[in-house]
């Protein structure tokens, strides 16, 4: 046995060592937070580490998201499959599990199965209170955290205990919760993720974990810290006394968003497939440019847009911003590339 | 006059904390707003005054990460 965790064990002593050695931690997200707060639970040595992203690498990540490197961009690798590589290397004495997937109501159960604890790395509030339903669903505690700017903050929800997210947000207009475009330096990124890795380390040392909001903005140098029991809601749909979890339900139909700031379009199947990318490819071929394949996604130029499409039929559509639009280049992409190349799952 | 805002003193006068949040932009956003520890639900802000010493820490919820 080598004594890598030597500093670690002096500080929470050997019990919760090895409780954190037994631990299966669910980032879901790895971006900027999951690459920061991954990173330091597998340099501690959580036993499994499960990490879940739809998204894969590009250029105007490497600035913040610190697991990935400009060979993840050439390849165009999921980011779920790069950062575990790079967990791997790391700390080859851990499990890491890398699952590309686009996180919804009727998945995130089965994703959640089995673990002890969830940190919420995720870049909208629509993911975040999926996983919050579900976690309170399943009794799972779980850490939320989000940045932009130089401003960051976190909340632990422990299901039964505390408020949960949606008795904190439960009274906005869905529609006010559009995404930040503002930037982000990669410092506020690092102080977020510690608070959410602490929340996670000081869980599986047995302290109970407090409901404070606390909020850090670097740059103005501004902290707030805001006890918020009182805000736990009886009623709450999701942690209350009848709780319908409304999160999860999710309609069977073609789900389509756009993505924060980046020109781009998500379009996601109601229906689960599995698409044989290499025939897809070869279909298109003569029809785009620059097509990259990997075992995970299909990337081109069609026309004037840049397809991303991946293996479940998710596709990211770049150089469109509005959702009618991007619908109708998928199912000209899907056409040409033959949707008799699927089988249902 | 001068009240803490998030650790720091703020000089400006506010009636209220409807004001306050608007003064930073926050008016139409989602915020949990705690006056001398004691947190003012969203249908008070416009009746919560604020008055010389008072401490007021603000936390609003963004998407990002």
């Amino acid at each position: 046995m080598n004594n890598r965790y030597a500093r670690q064990s002096l500080f929470l002593g050997q019990n919760t060592q090895q409780r954190i050695q037994q631990a299966k931690v669910l980032i879901i997200g790895v971006g900027a937070l999951g690459s920061a707060s991954s990173e330091m639970l597998a340099r501690a040595g959580i036993g499994h580490l499960t990490i879940v992203d739809r998204d894969y690498v590009e250029w105007s990540n490497l600035q913040r998201q610190q697991l990935y490197v400009e060979t993840d961009v050439h390849h165009k690798l999921p980011k779920a499959i790069a950062a575990k590589q790079r967990l791997e290397q790391i700390n080859s004495e851990i499990i890491v599990e890398g699952i590309v997937k686009d996180v919804h109501g009727l998945n995130i159960e089965t994703l959640m199965q089995g673990h002890m604890i969830v940190v919420d790395a995720t870049d909208n509030f629509e993911t975040s209170l999926i996983i919050n339903d579900a976690a309170n669903k399943k009794g799972i505690p779980y850490i939320f955290g989000a940045c932009v700017g130089s401003y960051g903050l976190t909340l632990p929800i422990v299901p039964g205990e505390t408020p949960c997210l949606h008795c904190l947000l439960h009274h906005l207009p869905m529609d006010t919760m559009t995404c930040d475009t503002v930037g982000v330096i990669s410092p506020i990124v690092q102080v977020t993720a510690a608070y959410q890795v602490t929340s996670v380390m000081k869980w599986l040392s047995g302290i109970p974990l407090e409901p404070i909001v606390q909020s850090v903005d670097l740059w103005k140098e501004e902290q707030a810290k805001i006890h918020v029991s009182k805000l736990k809601n009886p009623h709450c749909l999701t942690c209350g006394e009848q709780p319908i979890y409304p999160f999860l339900q999710l309609n069977q139909q073609m789900k389509v968003g756009v993505l924060c700031g980046r020109d781009a379009v998500q379009l996601r199947p109601g229906q689960s497939y599995k698409y044989s990318l290499e025939q897809i490819a070869e279909n298109i071929s003569k029809q785009v440019k620059h097509l990259i394949v990997n075992p995970y996604l299909l990337s081109c130029q069609f026309e004037t847009y840049r397809i991303v499409f991946f293996e479940d039929g998710r596709a990211i559509i770049h150089g469109v911003s509005d959702p009618m639009l991007a619908r109708v280049v998928y199912n000209q992409f899907i056409q040409i590339g033959g949707s008799g190349q699927r089988v249902q799952v | 006059m001068s009240i803490t805002v998030n650790g720091r003193k703020q000089l400006e006068l506010f009636q209220n904390v409807q004001q306050l949040l608007k003064h930073y932009g926050l008016e139409n956003r989602i915020v949990v707003v705690e006056v001398n520890q004691e947190i003012v639900m969203k249908e008070n802000y416009e009746m919560t005054s604020l008055s010389k010493g008072d401490v007021v820490e603000i936390v609003h919820f963004v998407g990002g990460g």
